[in-house]
């Protein structure tokens, strides 16, 4: 036994050093480009709240002295690393990157900044309820790369019968395709054994090929059975009074308010309630609650049934809740976006609600852009999005841990 | 209340698991199961639970025969069973793996995790069980989790418990616990029925013992007049040599030297701590401890499959510490590893590929980027000869061989060639005894040669049997070097559980 | 002669091994299914109460899919030509499926590729047998260094490659219509997304050239360098030591970091392996079939690489046939939107139909009635966490 513990420091695992490290010089790097990048252009941004008040931030100060900060807080990191601190620091860092990067897109002039965050909510609607559905999935043991295909083909759905009928009936057609598209997953992953990947690969090809091939074989001719007028905004008495708040979280249409209530819904019931706890017991062990008499297969069953609902209503955001029509691979990759919003948020509803609110905003921004003269290619602008998911997936997620028994059929026998 | 298995037989594909089971389990007593791995102790006990469906047969409770359907059914029934790998959800508290499945249940199904907790202590008390409802699974010491699972069966007001191997994974003194927890049980009216393939155990506790072998039972003993080798040739079906023959030797230089290693997992904990020991050539080194205690941190740092955060390993007076394991592997050392599945073997790869796994870049088997299976193969056919590896062909998946054979794949590939220093971690888990004999034979045979060895193993009687030093790990830290000659299993188990024999506090 | 016997020997194991009579039934059930949707969706015939007109459209639209991929010299070279970059990105799937990995990114590294092999193409001029082979290599070097980037994302950050390849693929996109706009690439008298021509002895050679009268046949020399890459991946996979290291990390990447092989480095070459096949497919398709690039060249090709890998097992032989089948369906597809106004999407459908099919081979059993062992198509995935 040492008679003095030279120890200092705790100890730290070799790749705990790394992460540590890779933050810091992520830090540094944000600070050169702030410095050389988002410093070069003088003037003002103006950044509009309402009509009457317009925050405006000088640009090129506004960038030299984050890039100061960056630097600084990027070696402090490299030195001493903040450690319990670390993720706090780099998401306000990253936040206040972004401030900078629109203060310089926006200098000379300005733009509405409570527009771009209803933009924000909004668009993230379909990924908050794709998201949704993956974790029930999953929590319950199944993998869902089904996404996809499940808002494609539910867009299409709502589309067509929203034409037909109105939107309520959309609604509730879209919710059936989900449903059914669920179900295709469910049995041919819990019945049929098939690796869960495959089939939810299966689906999307399904999918994607039949509304394009529906889409020009039907709709082309028959142009009234796609078209409809999406749902309008509905603003909240009282709260939609709220200066900025008001118009960005409470002036919004049905789905926006859905969304909320399923995150909500989902946090509740996961960890309050009978189900719940079933849920994740199945997802982390079945073979434990079915000893204990629990019907791991009826609930599973059930449980991607009813993500299959949630992901119904998420793809009929798309022709009932935005833009009143149904086009080919509307969806574009928003349901594996979804996906990576689960990971990121470490499969809880709430975890997932903002990594979807991050894309969101890269949407938003990206929108925005468009309209400001940046000198950036549109090309670049439209990559945002996925960009950001491959940062924030390599960057914040790396090695997360899922529930343990997703991806295997569950053996009774 | 009586239970009764009458001509139960299940049959999987290729081998038949039961074959016409004849058992009665009475309440008021402990009736222990005893047989090899695979004999299909654990088939019998999991078609009684209503997990599998016998193909024939069929089971009668107090006289009339039942179906169980379900795990469901054979709960509502009062048996109750405590797997071998515990059935608990280790990311859960106490109370909910208590209640999954009986939840008490408050407005639109939310969970009453107050009446949960209330529930758990309640039975927890009344049996001194002790346990903390609040606690999570994966934080506790495997003897509380099994507290947990007994907990969990008593809840469900079990008439017959049953055990797999209940002390696989607990120290002498929790073990000793463990059947006070029995005779609390009987006493209070319940039915046990054990699994084991520990002797000592059986002959301990059991009030009737039934032996199976293959399937079937060969027979029933009676603990107050049965002898160990006895019972162990009925589980065989041949004498078994159940201490291995070991002449003493004098050890040579130091081979290994390993000083003051500390290994932090990927959560930041220490598993392994200051830990500084050295094993000499011509000499077996044991380290015995608890499954959980660092013994796999530190084997994973000494073969270069983990990094160390503080500390040294040297061999042969060189430093070592930064090698990868190919380097060490080239070096002389030899891994045989506690998890074969997991790291020992490829499955999906035939036996040859397998054989040639650690040492397929080696100039024999391959020139550059071209591999020479032919090379490989005719090496292969002479290690399947010379180990006695039982395979139809050296061209079959790995998968389909038996433990013991898988484990003699590991064997002979490892042991094959010089070495300076051989590592062999829980080298017999999982084997059954005729493959047991012939690995400890083999390790002996290493060490008569001059080779320096490492033997990890949470198997008492293995690593005292083995070793020619003993030393226990304890929470990441080395806490006993010991003579095993001298020293009595129940000491040695003593610090096992980081207490020390009254002989020693003065030390 | 004895590549007769070869031939032979081999047609018979395929037609034995129960697989491939799996094979044939989903195929059969798919284009059931197919069917059906053709009818349903015929809406005008069948407001017309025309039934037996709507099933008709399904007899002449399989009849074009047959005429349109076998029944004719022209359709077999279009066969050979839709089939040529199925196979590349076949093979760099499967590959990445021995080592473990999954490869969706085909599509941004056949991207990838083509624009290396198309700014080798316009920039030189000749002579063809310098040019023509450096211009291949480029598309497969411009494919492994896109696909090393998944590769060295999951190395060093555990980040799961079924995200980072779809996002790369997306991206490929953008990029690849970006650098149509850019001087370097643009054409010089078009405001479109269109690329500068292949100078004319930078053009894979015509199969059937020999033939001088047939300037429809089409088939060119990339479907011999996708032949090529099909046995260079045999090879790969059974004689090389690197094969042994992919196939050992694919089954159990634990045992084979036990064994020693550095399994950062084995991520980063199978990615990287796998781009480089599939950025021969880019080569394939602006070198030969095009002779230039535009907008999406690529089309969605990286989820139809894998639906094949997966009815090939992954195998060198499976995966070929496979492609060949892919191939022929689209050859066939054209000519059936072509024939009847059944559009080339229901392709898509049959194909996403075979995959479901072939992956339950208990639920072809249930539907046909006939003893199947079950093969199964493997565990493909093994967890987000690495």
């Amino acid at each position: 036994m040492s008679a003095v513990d030279p120890v200092i420091l705790p100890l730290v695992s070799a790749e705990q050093r790394k992460q540590a490290r890779s933050v810091g010089f992520t830090l540094v790097v944000l600070g050169i480009v702030a410095a050389f990048v988002l410093g070069n252009r003088p003037g003002d941004a103006g950044f509009k709240l309402v009509d009457s008040y317009i925050f405006v931030i000088p640009a090129q100060p506004f960038a030299r002295i984050l890039a100061l900060v960056l630097i600084a807080l990027g070696a402090a990191q490299l030195l001493k690393g903040f450690g319990k601190w670390t993720n706090v620091i780099l998401s306000i860092a990253a936040a206040t990157f972004v401030i900078s990067f629109l203060a310089w897109a926006a200098s000379g002039g300005s733009f509405s900044l409570t527009g771009m965050l209803q933009d924000t909510v909004t668009r993230s609607v379909p990924i908050i309820l794709g998201a949704i559905a993956g974790i029930l999935c999953e929590r319950s043991g199944i993998i869902n790369i089904a996404i996809e295909g499940q808002l494609l083909g539910s867009a299409f759905a709502g589309a067509v019968a929203g034409s037909i009928a109105g939107p309520w009936v959309g609604i509730i057609a879209a919710v059936a395709m989900g449903v059914g598209l669920s179900a295709i997953l469910a049995v041919f992953s819990i019945r049929y054994r098939v690796d869960q990947v495959i089939v939810g690969f299966a689906i999307n090809f399904f999918a994607l090929g039949l509304t394009s091939f529906l889409a020009a074989r039907v709709l082309t001719d028959h142009p009234e059975y796609n078209i409809l007028s999406p749902l309008r905004p509905i603003a909240v008495p009282l709260l939609s009074d709220i200066p900025v708040i008001g118009v960005v979280l409470f002036t919004q249409t049905l789905f926006v308010y859905f969304a909320y209530l399923a995150v909500g819904v989902a946090t509740w019931s996961l960890y309050h309630t009978k189900w719940g706890l079933r849920t994740r017991a199945i997802g982390e062990y079945p073979k434990a609650a079915g000893t204990l008499g629990v019907d791991v297969i009826k609930l599973r069953y059930r449980n991607v049934l009813i993500a299959g609902a949630v992901a119904g209503v998420g793809g009929a955001w798309w022709p009932i809740g935005m833009v009143g029509r149904f086009d080919q691979n509307i969806t574009n990759g928003r349901g594996f976006i979804a996906l990576a919003a689960v990971i990121f948020g470490r499969w809880k509803p709430l975890g997932a609600l903002s990594a979807a609110l991050v894309f969101g905003l890269a949407e938003a921004i990206q929108l925005k852009m468009s309209n400001l003269d940046t000198g950036i290619p549109s090309e670049f602008l439209l990559m945002a999005p996925y960009l950001v998911t491959l940062v924030v997936v390599a960057g914040f997620v790396g090695r997360s841990r899922g529930p343990k028994a997703a991806g295997q059929p569950y053996d009774a026998q | 209340m009586q239970l009764e298995l009458r001509g139960i037989t299940k049959r999987f594909p290729g081998v038949i698991a039961n074959d016409n089971v004849n058992l009665t389990l009475k309440t008021g007593e402990v009736l222990c199961l005893i047989g090899e791995n695979g004999a299909g102790k654990s088939t019998l006990m999991n078609v009684l639970y209503g997990m599998y469906k016998a193909d024939e047969g069929q089971i009668v409770l107090d006289g009339a025969p039942v179906v169980f359907t379900s795990p469901g059914d054979a709960i509502a029934a009062g048996i109750g069973m405590v797997h071998q790998h515990f059935m608990l959800v280790p990311v859960f508290t106490v109370a909910e793996n208590v209640v999954l499945g009986v939840e008490p249940t408050g407005r639109f199904g939310s969970l009453d995790i107050d009446k949960a907790r209330e529930m758990v202590r309640e039975v927890s008390d009344r049996y001194n069980l002790n346990l903390d409802p609040d606690a999570i699974i994966e934080d506790l010491p495997v003897g509380v989790q099994q507290r947990v699972e007994i907990v969990k069966v008593l809840l469900r007001d079990a008439k017959v418990v049953v055990f797999d191997e209940p002390t696989a994974v607990l120290t002498p003194k929790e073990i000793i616990e463990f059947f006070e927890i029995v005779k609390t049980l009987i006493a209070a009216g319940r039915g046990v029925v054990f699994i084991t393939h520990k002797l000592k155990e059986a002959l301990n506790v059991a009030d009737r013992i039934a032996v199976l072998r293959r399937g079937q039972v060969v027979g029933e003993v009676d603990p107050k007049t049965a002898t160990e080798s006895q019972i162990a040739e009925m589980m065989v079906g041949r004498p078994v040599q159940l201490i291995v023959d070991k002449k003493l030797q004098a050890p040579g230089e130091v081979v290994l030297e390993v000083r003051d290693l500390s290994v932090v997992d990927a959560d930041g904990r220490t598993m392994v701590e200051s830990v500084s020991f050295s094993v000499r050539a011509g000499e077996v080194v044991g380290i015995a401890g608890v499954q959980g205690n660092g013994q796999t941190e530190l084997v994973d740092a000494l073969t270069g499959l983990r990094h160390s955060a503080r500390g040294s390993v040297a061999l042969d007076g060189v430093d070592i510490t930064g090698a990868s394991p190919r380097e060490r592997h080239a070096k002389g050392i030899a891994h045989v590893p506690e998890d074969r599945q997991r790291q020992g073997l490829v499955g999906g790869l035939s036996v040859a590929e397998n054989l040639v796994l650690t040492r397929y870049h080696d100039e024999e088997f391959s020139h550059g980027i071209v591999m020479d299976w032919p090379a490989a193969h005719s090496v292969a056919e002479n290690l399947i000869a010379e180990y006695d590896i039982r395979t139809p062909s050296a061209d079959i998946e790995a998968s389909t061989l038996s433990g013991g054979n898988q484990q003699k794949v590991i064997v002979a590939r490892e042991l094959s060639r010089p070495l300076r220093l051989s590592i062999a971690a829980q080298p017999t888990r999982g084997v059954d005894v005729g493959s047991i004999e012939y690995i400890h034979s083999r390790i002996i045979k290493e060490r008569d040669t001059g080779t320096a060895v490492l033997i990890v193993s949470t198997e008492l009687d293995e690593v005292m049997a083995l070793s020619d030093r003993l030393l226990v790990m304890y929470r990441g830290k080395i806490v006993a070097d010991l003579d095993p000659k001298v020293t009595s299993a129940m000491d040695v188990g003593l610090y096992m559980a980081g207490s020390r024999p009254a002989s020693a506090v003065n030390a | 002669m004895k590549i007769v016997v070869t031939l032979r020997k081999l047609a018979d194991r395929i037609a034995r091994t129960s697989s491939f009579r799996i094979t044939l039934l989903a195929v059969m059930s798919a284009m059931v299914v197919g069917a059906f949707i053709i009818i349903l969706s015929d809406i005008d015939k069948l407001q017309n109460g025309d039934i037996l007109g709507a099933i008709k459209t399904v007899g002449s639209a399989y009849w074009a899919l047959v005429v349109g991929s076998f029944g004719s010299l022209r359709a077999i070279s279009a066969t050979i030509n839709s089939a040529t970059p199925l196979i590349l990105c076949g093979v760099s799937v499967a590959v990445a499926f021995k080592a473990g990995l999954f490869n969706i990114g085909a599509t941004g590294q056949m991207l990838a590729g083509g624009m290396a092999a198309l700014w080798v193409g316009f920039s030189m001029d000749g002579p063809g047998f310098i040019q023509v082979p450096l211009a291949v290599l480029a598309g497969a070097v411009g494919g492994a260094a896109y696909g090393a980037i998944p590769g060295i994302l999951k190395a060093r950050t555990g980040a799961h490659e079924v995200i980072t390849t779809i996002m790369l693929n997306n991206m490929a996109g953008f990029l690849v219509l970006w650098l149509l706009k850019t001087n370097v690439f643009q054409r010089a008298d078009r405001t479109d997304p269109i690329s500068k021509l292949v100078s004319a002895s930078g053009h894979l050679p015509r199969l059937f050239g020999f033939l001088g009268d047939r300037p429809d046949l089409v088939a060119h020399a990339g479907f011999v360098v996708a032949i090529l890459a099909v046995i260079v991946y045999w090879w790969f996979l059974n004689r090389s030591t690197a094969g042994f290291e992919f196939r050992s990390f694919g089954m159990n990447a634990d045992a084979a970091q036990y064994a020693g092989m550095n399994t950062k480095r084995l991520t980063v070459m199978a990615m990287m392996f796998a781009g480089a096949f599939a950025g021969l497919a880019g080569s394939a398709e602006v070198l030969g079939t095009y002779g230039y690039a535009s907008q999406n060249f690529a089309g969605n090709i990286g989820f139809d690489a894998i639906a094949i890998a997966l009815l090939g097992r992954s195998t060198p032989l499976g995966t070929l046939l496979a492609a060949l089948l892919f191939g022929a369906l689209q050859a066939g597809g054209r000519q059936m939107q072509a024939n009847t106004d059944v559009p080339i999407d229901l392709i898509v459908v049959l194909r996403a139909l075979i995959v479901m099919f072939i992956a339950a081979p208990l639920l072809i059993k249930a539907i046909w009635r006939i003893k199947v062992a079950p093969t199964s198509l493997g565990q493909t995935f093994r967890g987000w966490g690495s």
